[in-house]
């Protein structure tokens, strides 16, 4: 009965006792919440590098707005935000005026936003900025992050639901959503944009816990565990979910126990469960592979 | 008139490249008609210019009042190993109709399954769209179809990576919504089939190069087993990733 009282203690008392951890864990579970299901549709869409590089390209905005305001939440919100359309719709536009692709166009654009990124806050900032910018820390996330990650979290789950269908027939017929004719006002190529502002919102809630290096690590981690525990689209989203809200409780505690930072405490455990799920899931697993050859 | 579609020296534009150069024609209510020519020729561009997908550059197409479309794109577009079920694939069918709120009822369910019965995938309901085989893909499309129950069907290349059983299976699908009234265009490249079974063909090469009976494009040798068709592309410039036929 100790035992089991040792072990809840160990489990509870770095939340009771410490208010950091307890946002730290508020931060990520309500992230868990927004980003996964984004995640979901992200692996469906084949379009996990293209967050990646997203995730990237938030960066410069948010390096100039620390430059000018230094930490300050809603500067480097809106320059995260301006900085992630701008990079979009260049990449869109080299992609239908060039000859180069989609992917072409994102990986060079990323990588000149990070370069860029890193070159202002080297310059106006420390190490330790630069760190904090890249990796995150989530336990120093005050009231207003929280309210920023809540309230991007209920704008997400909100258009989620109204724009479901849409998004489903744009991943699996592109062209039949295209085609229908009426649209609904939900359906057609808005649909795409609307993903995007969704995405580029997630990222920067994200990147205030994580850094915009880890940022799209809760997003697609838990997304890709789903694909091998569950061929029906309806139940990858609470998978993905509750794998997002495990490996953030359970990152903290390793971040507490381990000395670790939080951030990519969390990441690991996600990408811990994504490994573990392509080696033993249940579908088109390595195990399941071997299996089918015996 | 009856017609139910028609193009005025229509010009479609991917970029740079043309992909469709003054097309005029029309197509008559109730008709059944094979788009036919070469790869590259706009086949696909034109069923998209009628579905709204895309616009012209310039030119006029008229399309009749209130009318519904149903739409079968190229097999190659679609997600083979989305995690849906057969019957939630074919009850997509219904999102045009219902958006994002309305729910799909009992008797939607119903019809859908009758539509799968129709092609031969009853009893695949439950089954994951990773399990079908390409002509069972392509079966349930058709089912998809069905569930519109669309005045106007467009078919892009329905029997690419299809056995001749199944072929022969939704030919006379084919047939039964002819039957029914319904106008149905279809792009394909199977001149046998062409000759068998479509009353009307339209011949494109970038260009119209014509459009009336299949006979006819058949006498004027628009239509021939001997010709090569590539001859008749008018040599595009640059092989652009986004043409779609």
């Amino acid at each position: 009965m100790n035992r089991i009282t040792a072990m809840i203690d160990l489990l509870i008392s770095p939340f009771a006792d410490y208010a950091f951890m307890r946002r730290a864990l508020v931060a990520s579970v309500v992230l868990s919440f927004g980003c996964t299901p984004l995640g979901v549709f992200m692996v469906l869409r084949r379009m996990t590098l293209l967050g990646d590089a997203m995730s990237h390209a938030i960066l410069p905005g948010v390096a100039l707005a620390f430059a000018v305001f230094g930490f300050s939440l809603l500067p480097m919100t809106l320059g995260g935000l301006a900085a992630g359309a701008i990079v979009a719709l260049i990449a869109v536009m080299l992609t239908r005026t060039t000859q180069l692709k989609e992917d072409a166009s994102f990986t060079m654009l990323y990588l000149l936003s990070l370069a860029a990124g890193v070159t202002i806050i080297s310059v106006k900032g420390t190490g330790v900025d630069l760190l904090h910018l890249l990796f995150g820390n989530i336990l120093a996330i005050d009231n207003a992050t929280l309210w920023l990650i809540g309230s991007v979290t209920i704008v997400t789950m909100f258009v989620l639901a109204i724009f479901y269908r849409g998004l489903v027939i744009e991943c699996f017929d592109p062209d039949f959503a295209a085609a229908i004719p009426h649209r609904q006002g939900l359906f057609g190529q808005g649909t795409q944009h609307i993903f995007f502002v969704l995405l580029v919102m997630n990222l920067i809630a994200a990147f205030q816990a994580m850094g915009t290096l880890m940022a799209l690590g809760l997003m697609i981690l838990p997304a890709i565990a789903a694909r091998f525990w569950t061929k029906n689209i309806d139940h990858a989203f609470p998978i993905s979910m509750g794998l997002a809200l495990v490996s953030s409780f359970a990152g903290l505690l390793l971040s507490y126990y381990q000395e670790i930072p939080s951030g990519p405490a969390v990441i690991l455990v996600a990408g811990g469960f994504a490994l573990a799920s392509t080696l033993v899931g249940q579908h088109k697993s390595i195990l399941s592979y071997v299996i089918d050859r015996k | 008139m009856n017609d139910l579609i028609s193009f005025e020296n229509v010009t479609v534009r991917y970029g740079r490249q043309v992909a469709l150069s003054d097309v005029s024609g029309h197509f008559h209510k109730g008709s059944l008609t094979a788009i036919a020519g070469p790869n590259g020729a706009g086949k696909s561009t034109l069923l998209k210019l009628i579905i709204g997908m895309l616009k012209p550059k310039s030119g006029k197409i008229k399309i009749a009042n209130d009318l519904s479309m149903a739409y079968l794109p190229q097999i190659a577009s679609l997600q083979h190993d989305f995690p849906l079920s057969v019957l939630q694939a074919v009850c997509t069918g219904f999102w045009p109709k219902i958006g994002n709120a309305g729910a799909i009822t009992p008797e939607m369910q119903r019809r859908a399954g009758e539509a799968l019965s129709e092609v031969g995938l009853a009893g695949f309901e439950g089954r994951q769209l990773s399990h079908l085989s390409g002509g069972q893909f392509q079966r349930l499309l058709f089912a998809r179809v069905i569930v519109q129950d669309a005045d106007l069907i467009l078919l892009d290349e329905p029997f690419a990576a299809v056995d001749a059983e199944t072929t022969g299976r939704l030919i006379q699908i084919l047939l039964n919504w002819h039957r029914q009234g319904k106008t149905i265009i279809c792009v394909l490249h199977d001149l046998l089939l062409i000759q068998k079974y479509f009353p009307d063909s339209f011949v494109l090469a970038g260009k119209c190069l014509g459009h009336g009976h299949t006979h006819q494009m058949l006498e004027q040798k628009l239509l021939s087993f001997d010709l090569d068709m590539a001859e008749l592309c008018p040599g595009p410039e640059d092989e652009s990733h986004h043409r779609h036929d």
